[in-house]
């Protein structure tokens, strides 16, 4: 039997909006991942050290407070200096084009924007990871 | 006659029955946007039993239904309130200027994140935060650029702020000091609704219990000193956005509601000396008759609770009054502008369900804040409905609809249903504890995304109607990066500014009323005076009172 993906969906910062999380972490779980959520007002440090305890091969990273720029490469430079850079670090939010593209240019994973059908978001993290 | 009428009508209806089932149906759900199945047709049937007089009466009078005041929208207009602050307080005041300029009637002002969780600015659980979705405040000095020039005397301001809340209007009674305004005179409201934090926004500082007694707190402070603020604006708003159906944002709210009353009542205050300057504050979603009932049916069950259950004399505390924001969880960030199409949908059954008071979103709010451009139109919007429409010319025009007054019954009677189960888990908090409202309200929000997955529920520009590739074409607006330093300087000069021995004395006295369960108001209103900054303001109160941390479920 192939291993269970493992997913730790975080709320990184101040913001309170776990709609989109809680969604998310569901739609995985039905999709046959194991999904750890972290709940709120996670530190970018928290988060890290919950993804290593966690051995996930993802972080997903759910953001509608505006701080994405300052969390994303936090987490992954966080993730690096433990040695576990191949932890994919995807996420979403209210996220702009430009910033996805930044984003997208240190290394984070697809960010994914309001109104997207969670099993693109499966599919992704499927292909992703195997 | 009355017998041979009613015959009558159950033979029509027996015949269209039989014609309407020999039709085929689209291929569609015919329920609301809350799941709630709905009849093709609503006859004299289904309001077997309706009594005109108890079930509605007549506009400002009880049980409210038609409506809080007399006259309604003839005498005035619903207040028109753009929710709004990013940036600096110097970029946030004026964005004021210019709402205000272009015909807006009243403030309201979003804080950003490190406000809102009571933190300065420069701690560095901030970093990043600073100015992103709202305003930053971190001392008295911030809020006296954000009112500069408006005249607290002349405008009514709403806070969306919680935690901090007595903090922020504390803040706002002292820039009025320093304009001169008695605090007898200000009006607005401070949002200052813990329970729905909890349950759904998410944004709290300490654990229930101490959080209720700020907050009736805050409720005997204002009866003596600010008689004519809105010490609670009871919410629904975030439920909703959270994703709870219409019956669930009805009924949780007015539960909340119920918790607050009793709070007061137990802190030894009469009901009628707070319950009329308790607000309530809702969501308008899409689905037109169903948000119009919930409107009609919140009204009625506050009068009867407010009469029946907690013995308020005073017909002030029977009616309910209410702000309404359209709901931002129903914007796709897909073709954008058609967000004004929706949000003026959902403005229209705000006002034709009654509401004080009204927010309109900007078509960019699933992108970024809201351009100047965008919350223009929204304004704009408001004032379409108001002056061309003609909705605002006569009072509850749906009133004893077959259909309306069908669903503002059902939504009564099931709001009803949800507060007998809140009672059997032991009350509002009980049940937070117990996760029931936040269960409830993931389950619901899982069940529509599915329903618009599975394609049943059409989105237009989402599920159908897509323009591939689309390219976004509306402006965008960033924050100013400026805005982190900005802050900074600000606060450093306040700290090397003010006396030290001051803020010592002010914090002090806080620690001390924390303690001995003394008024906390007139000590926040000290640390404010003093130039005590925010987060050290609350920093005494987190070591007194402790941080709530929730057992996180999806």
């Amino acid at each position: 039997m192939a291993k269970k993906i493992r997913v730790l969906i975080a709320k990184p910062g101040l913001d309170g909006h776990d709609r989109g999380a809680k969604v998310v972490a569901r739609a995985l779980r039905d999709a046959g991942m194991e999904v750890i959520y972290t709940g709120l007002h996670q530190t970018p440090e928290a988060i890290v050290e919950a993804a290593i305890q966690e051995d996930v091969d993802v972080v997903g990273l759910s953001i509608l407070s505006g701080a994405h720029m300052t969390m994303f490469p936090r987490v992954k430079a966080l993730l690096a200096e433990r040695g576990a850079d191949h932890i994919l670090v995807t996420g979403g939010g209210i996220i702009p084009e430009d910033d996805i593209e930044a984003l997208g240019g240190e290394g984070i994973g697809q960010l994914f924007g309001p109104g997207t059908n969670t099993d693109e978001i499966v599919g992704y993290i499927e292909a992703a990871v195997s | 006659m009355a017998v041979e009428g009613q015959t009558h009508l159950r033979e029509i209806i027996e015949e269209w029955e039989e014609r309407a089932a020999g039709r085929e149906e689209r291929d569609a759900l015919f329920e609301t946007v809350s799941g709630r199945p709905i009849k093709p047709l609503y006859t004299p049937e289904n309001l077997e039993g309706f009594d005109y007089v108890e079930q509605l009466g007549v506009p400002g009078a009880y049980p409210y239904t038609r409506g809080v005041q007399d006259n309604m929208y003839r005498g005035r207009l619903w207040t028109m309130r753009q929710f709004s602050g990013f940036g600096s307080a110097e970029d946030t005041n004026a964005r004021y200027k210019y709402l205000l300029d272009h015909g807006q009637t009243g403030l309201s002002v979003a804080f950003d994140l490190p406000t809102i969780m009571g933190r300065d600015s420069d701690h560095p659980r901030s970093e990043g935060e600073v100015g992103k979705c709202g305003v930053a405040i971190s001392s008295l000095a911030d809020m006296e650029v954000l009112f500069d020039g408006i005249p607290l005397d002349k405008v009514s301001t709403s806070m969306t702020i919680n935690a901090p809340a007595g903090l922020l209007l504390a803040y706002y009674i002292a820039v009025g000091e320093k304009q001169n305004v008695d605090s007898a005179v200000l009006r607005g409201t401070i949002q200052n609704d813990i329970l729905k934090e909890y349950i759904a926004q998410k944004t709290w500082i300490f654990p229930p219990a101490p959080s209720m007694r700020i907050i009736t707190d805050i409720f005997a402070f204002c009866r003596d000193h600010v008689p004519k603020w809105n010490t609670i604006s009871i919410s629904g708003y975030h439920i909703r956005e959270a994703g709870a159906t219409a019956v669930q944002e009805l009924a949780f709210t007015l539960a909340d509601g119920f918790a607050y009353v009793e709070a007061g009542i137990e802190a030894g205050l009469d009901v009628d000396e707070f319950a009329p300057r308790l607000s309530l504050f809702f969501n308008a979603h899409l689905d037109f008759f169903e948000e119009i009932a919930k409107y009609r049916a919140a009204r009625r069950i506050w009068a009867r609770h407010m009469k029946e259950k907690y013995g308020a004399k005073n017909p002030r505390s029977w009616l309910m009054r209410f702000h309404t924001q359209t709901a931002g969880c129903s914007l796709t960030a897909q073709q954008p502008e058609n967000n004004i199409v929706r949000t003026a949908l959902e403005a229209l059954a705000g006002v034709l369900g009654g509401t004080q008071s009204l927010h309109t979103n900007s078509m960019d709010e699933t992108l970024a804040l809201p351009t100047e451009k965008a919350v223009l139109i929204a304004l704009r919007t408001q004032q379409v409905i108001a002056h061309e429409s003609g909705v605002a010319n006569t009072i509850d025009p749906l009133a004893v609809s077959y259909f309306v007054e069908s669903l503002t019954d059902q939504m009564e009677e099931e709001a009803e249903e949800y507060f007998r189960k809140i009672d059997e888990l032991g009350g509002v908090l009980k049940a937070i504890d117990a996760g029931f409202f936040q269960q409830e309200i993931a389950d619901a929000a899982f069940a529509y995304q599915k329903k618009i997955e599975r394609g049943k529920r059409v989105v237009v520009g989402v599920n159908k109607y897509e323009i591939p590739d689309e390219e976004l074409t509306i402006e965008v607006l960033k924050i100013d990066p400026e805005v982190e330093r900005i802050q900074m300087e600000r606060l450093a000069r306040v700290r090397s500014e003010r006396s030290a021995a001051d803020v010592e004395k002010a914090l002090g006295g806080l620690r001390q009323a924390a303690r001995d369960g003394t008024n906390v108001m007139p000590h926040f209103l000290a640390c404010a005076r003093a130039y005590a900054t925010l987060g050290e303001t609350l920093d005494v109160l987190r070591e007194e009172f402790g941080e709530y941390k929730e057992r996180p479920i999806f």
